[in-house]
């Protein structure tokens, strides 16, 4: 019998749309000096959602300066309990207010509304609560017995994950002190407005939290701004060696957090049902937009026959579709630049003789969308092995011992995240330990935590973000 | 529609044989197991989806009753039930079978005579299992000379724990042949087995020995049937009929009360075992104040409005 | 060949170097030690065939030490890779072992380096004995520091779920190291030290004018167990290798402490592969007395680790 689930879409009642946005400096909404405009997309659909300032130099000016007289006057100066309890705050509005937020945010990225409602929001609201928690006890970090905020921080945040990037930047930087201009993604503004409005609700000081909505050029007129003391930057690594050679010869502390390859390595001895979900969630949560995702599956020669075959019923079974259905698996890819990127990269895996494979899988007709590909027969030299897809594309390799699975899996000038999976503890240490890579994952995949430190080796980043380590990034 | 394979001879095999082949099977991370339990556990079943799934579990449900209370008059009115679960709306399926204690099992089929459901005889000195084989076998064969169609034996908990998988066997082999036609269904117990890899084993063990259905629990041991248990044993009939084509049936029981429990299962067999398993034949949920919420949640779809307890029948 | 840019005054004195036919022949003739550079766990000359002269803070000859070119720093980068996974393997109570037994060397020549800050840089003998002592208890200090770096940077994550999480610093790699200009021993060693004793191996390139001190040192760390490719000392100069080892992709790390006015420079080239930078801090510039902080903590170690963090569940 064929048990087909009705639609069970998530309702959209709960999100008031406004036409235009406008940036929000120095606590008060305020329209850009250029008066332009962008428009934000629903992916899913190519739907207009609303327009969105765009802000030019000017704007960077006016919101730095008023993050410098927040920080002077208020900010840097308030005992750190206080400082928390804004945080705290916060953190308690976002709780509230997660199934809009959480609607909101499939609506601007495309992504299923099971993960924003279960892994991004909770996340978010978890970071607020970690990072209030902080700031009256910033002395017992281990970071010096009275450690200081650096100023004002520019961060510029990517759109796979775009509010739980924001708490990622934000929290630790109120907790320390600082005070903030953020630009989140060109096409994913709408939930870091929403968090504006939120500060407003807290009664944050003005000035505190100042977003620029825009484009690289925004993004870049931040970073560059002589009256920035931090720079914290999520998103490619091409972008990110320009902020890199950007911020050289000035005192700007930066922390990067950048592009991934991910291998997720499959010993023989592996809880095999497990291991398969870990390889599904490691490459499709999120429409594989993430960028410690397990995007190079290393599966032991001994076991590749059995997995493989389990692997593809277990992907047939994945459910693509509306973003806002409660039972959707793999939403929209965020926008159409990114959907071409993936497409070229995907034809040339095939091009230098990868076997492609998708299950069958009928794709919207509008919107932005790609099915969930495996590309089996993949060696490290193919550029499927070696470039970031940043999509639902999983490349299979296979290796014959340890030692050739930790050498393939640390070949990538990258060095996010890995994942192992094997039964036998020691084993699971030892390849731990060899593994050039920020993050590793066993026996699970693509876990998150306000007190686990995340951040790469090699041009994966540097810095980290998260738990006692992430301070080191707000504090002198 | 894929039936079991009654007509399945197990392999005589040795303690070694056995040991090598349960402890050669892939491990089962228990946290990996409730994260996929719990995330499917979300799926949001709706309209039409809820309305074809409620009637699939009313057809699935093995109406229970196991006091030491028991008496012939509440076997027949529980038997009344389960043909007819709700006398007002004819469109409601029966149930899967009524599932009883052996000196029941005359009273039940005598009930049941022509209905189509079937009746269930826990055995084996249910739910212990502690007593001499001979009498284990005695049990089972007085309830199917009774007319029991379906045996519901219980496993040597103990013999598994100490690692004696040949007595398990051997006594589920034996079970199986004194059955004759009637469908064995084999209770794992697995709240006395600890962990998900004995879970895992302890069905491969019965499925193996010739049990047509693997089943959680007596209903007696708390936790029952949870739903990575449940995930489990379906992930290793799965395993069994891709090795060999077999199918072999599941069977939660105890502890789903409620409809959402049952769509929560449902969705299970869904897209763990797949739409093979979405039969009665293949899948059975033993419970018994369940059916009463099946039947509250089926009025409440098809008129929009909330029932009360006082319009289902209490038996 | 030789790269002979400094034309200090012509040494005098010492060992019979002073012209003219009727120079003092003396009873035995010293032995001078040729300079060359560390590499390897060898003493290679330059591949260039290039030296440059040394002169005493007063302008007097001293030695000739290697100009170590770019190949140079090429194989002193290869050398310091295939040293870096027997040494970032090695147990941390293992690495302390050999940094205090690099301190007992040292101790031992004591003599030696104290000589060698009086002739090179001029100071006082007082202020020389000061200078060397510290570098000596600079080693005891980061000896100690070995076993103790991933218990004060690291620990458990109290994540919210059946997780054990668990993050540890992990060397980063290759460090090429700009080692002080003006604070040749006592900087040098604070400089590479607290690289090295974290398990990363260092491609330093020392004081360009005062260089002799670290071939010293060279030959204290060659009898130390240090195994050949920890420590790899290039004499020369910054602006000269500098952009070699900014853009090398196998470094991980740049300390750019005595990289000077080419810091900035260096430090863009680094971004090309998101080599890690520690840029020059107050005391850069500074002469011996800016390194003597008996207790420099982890700043100097911290930028050169990386945080790994590990999950896995907890279940049965």
């Amino acid at each position: 019998m064929i048990f087909e689930y009705a639609p069970a879409p998530e309702s959209r009642s709960v999100v008031t749309l406004r036409e235009t946005h406008d940036l929000f400096v120095d606590g008060a909404f305020t329209p850009a000096e250029g008066g332009e405009y962008l428009t934000t997309l629903n992916p899913a659909d190519e739907t207009k959602l609303a327009q969105v300032a765009v802000a030019g130099s000017a704007d960077v000016d006016r919101a730095v300066a008023a993050a410098r007289r927040a920080h002077d006057t208020v900010w840097g100066r308030m005992p750190g309990a206080e400082r928390g309890k804004y945080l705290f705050r916060i953190a308690r509005i976002l709780q509230e207010r997660s199934r809009e937020l959480a609607v909101l945010e499939s609506m601007d990225n495309g992504k299923p509304i099971k993960e924003t409602r279960d892994v991004d929001l909770p996340l978010v609201a978890a970071h607020f609560f970690y990072h209030a928690g902080w700031a009256d006890k910033l002395a017992h970090a281990g970071l010096g017995a009275d450690p200081r905020p650096l100023g004002v921080a520019a961060q510029v945040i990517p759109w796979n994950f775009p509010l739980l990037m924001l708490a990622w930047k934000i929290a630790p930087a109120l907790a320390t002190g600082n005070t903030v201009v953020l630009k989140p993604a060109e096409t994913t503004p709408l939930t870091a407005l929403a968090f504006a409005e939120i500060c407003q609700e807290a009664d944050l000081p003005p000035g505190v939290v100042n977003i620029l909505t825009g484009a690289g050029e925004t993004g870049r007129a931040l970073v560059e701004h002589p009256g920035v003391d931090k720079v914290a930057f999520t998103g490619s690594t091409e972008v990110g060696r320009r902020i890199a050679r950007s911020v050289a010869g000035t005192d700007k502390r930066l922390t990067l957090e950048l592009g991934g390859k991910g291998a997720n390595i499959v010993y023989d001895d592996a809880a095999l049902d497990q291991a398969v979900e870990g390889v599904v969630s490691g490459i499709f949560f999120n429409q594989g937009h993430v960028c410690c995702a397990g995007s190079r599956l290393l599966v032991q020669e001994s076991i590749a026959e059995e997995l493989l075959p389990r692997l593809r019923t277990r992907i047939s079974k994945l459910r693509l579709g509306d973003p806002l259905d409660k039972n959707t698996d793999i939403g929209a890819i965020n926008s159409a630049a990114q959907l071409e990127r993936i497409r070229e990269l995907t034809d040339t895996g095939e091009e230098e003789g990868a076997e492609r494979w998708s299950p069958d899988c009928e794709l919207p007709s509008t919107g932005y969308w790609f099915a969930p590909t495996v590309l089996t027969g993949v060696s490290q030299s193919h550029r499927v092995a070696r470039e970031e897809i940043f999509g639902p594309v999983l490349s299979v390799l296979t290796f014959r011992t340890p030692e050739e699975a930790v050498a393939k899996a640390n070949n990538t000038p990258y060095g996010l995240s890995a994942g192992v999976w094997t039964e036998k503890g020691s084993r699971m240490l030892w390849t731990a330990e060899r593994l050039r890579a920020g993050v590793i994952w066993s026996n699970t995949f693509n876990k998150f935590d306000p007190t686990s430190p995340f951040g790469g080796y090699k041009e994966s980043g540097y810095g980290r973000e998260g738990g006692r380590h992430g301070l080191e990034a707000y504090l002198g | 529609m894929p039936v079991p394979h009654t007509a399945f001879a197990p392999e005589a095999t040795t303690n070694r044989e056995l040991r090598a082949f349960l402890h050669g099977l892939p491990g089962v991370d228990e946290v990996g197991a409730r994260a996929r339990a719990q995330d499917l556990s979300t799926r949001s079943v709706k309209t039409t989806a809820k309305a074809q799934a409620i009637d699939l579990a009313i057809s699935m449900v093995d109406l229970t009753t196991l006091e030491g209370a028991d008496t012939p008059g509440k076997v027949r009115a529980l038997c009344a039930k389960a043909a007819h679960p709700d006398p007002a709306d004819t469109t409601v399926p029966r149930v899967g079978a009524v599932c009883v204690y052996p000196d029941m099992v005359a009273t039940a089929v005598e009930a049941l005579r022509g209905t189509g459901v079937g009746v269930a005889s826990v055995a084996t000195a249910f739910p212990s299992g502690r007593a001499p084989m001979d009498v284990k076998l005695a049990d089972t064969r007085r309830a199917v000379a009774d007319g029991a169609s379906e045996i519901d034996m219980v496993i040597d908990r103990g013999a598994f724990l100490s690692g004696d998988y040949l007595k398990v066997f051997e006594e589920i082999a034996a079970v199986k042949e004194a059955c004759g036609t009637a469908h064995l269904k084999v209770i794992l117990e697995t709240g006395e087995l600890a962990t998900y890899d004995n879970v895992r084993r302890a069905s491969h063990l019965a499925i193996r020995a010739g049990g047509d259905f693997v089943k959680t629990s007596t209903g007696k041991v708390s936790p029952a049937a949870t739903l990575p248990v449940t995930l489990v044993m379906l992930e290793a009939v799965r395993d069994h009929h891709a090795a060999t084509g077999r199918h072999v049936g599941v069977k939660p029981a105890g502890g789903i009360r409620t409809t959402k429990d049952a769509i929560r299962n449902l969705v299970l067999v869904n897209e763990v075992a797949g739409s093979d398993w979405l039969t009665p034949d293949l899948f059975r949920i033993g419970a018994s104040s369940l059916l009463n919420d099946l039947l509250m949640q089926r009025t409440r779809l098809s008129t929009g409005t909330y029932p009360g307890p006082d319009y289902y029948t209490l038996d | 060949m030789a790269d002979r840019r400094h034309t200090g005054k012509a040494a005098k004195g010492g060992e019979g170097t002073g012209g003219g036919a009727a120079a003092r022949v003396p009873a035995r003739l010293a032995v001078r030690k040729t300079y060359k550079l560390y590499l390897g766990g060898a003493f290679p000359r330059s591949e260039s065939g290039r030296s440059y002269p040394v002169t005493s803070s007063s302008g007097q000859h001293l030695a000739n030490a290697a100009l170590a070119s770019r190949k140079d720093a090429r194989d002193a980068v290869a050398a310091a890779r295939k040293a870096f996974g027997g040494w970032s393997t090695r147990t941390a109570y293992n690495r302390g072992q050999i940094l205090y037994r690099i301190a007992e060397m040292l101790e031992g020549r004591r003599a030696q380096f104290v000589d060698r800050a009086v002739d090179g840089q001029g100071l006082s003998r007082a202020d020389a004995d000061r200078v060397v002592s510290a570098a000596v208890d600079r080693w005891v200090y980061y000896a100690g520091w070995t076993d103790k770096v991933a218990q004060v940077l690291g620990g458990a994550n109290p994540v919210s779920g059946p997780y054990y999480n668990h993050s540890a610093p992990e060397p980063t790699g290759v460090v090429a190291v700009f080692a002080p200009q003006n604070a040749p021993l006592l900087g040098l060693t604070s400089v590479v030290a607290p690289v090295i004793a974290t398990g990363n191996t260092a491609v330093v390139v020392t004081s360009e004018s005062a260089p002799l001190a670290a071939i010293d040192l060279a030959e204290a760390l060659a009898t130390s167990d240090l195994p050949g490719g920890v420590v790899n000392l290039l004499t020369g100069r910054a602006a000269e290798l500098g952009p070699h080892l900014a853009a090398h992709a196998d470094v991980n790390a740049l300390d750019l402490t005595g990289a000077g006015e080419s810091a900035v420079e260096f430090e863009e080239t680094a971004a090309t592969t998101l080599t890690r930078v520690l840029r020059p801090g107050p005391g850069a510039d500074g002469g011996e007395d800016a390194w003597l902080d008996p207790d420099p903590g982890t700043a100097r170690m911290k930028p050169f680790l990386e945080t790994k963090t590990v999950w896995h569940p907890v279940g049965i």
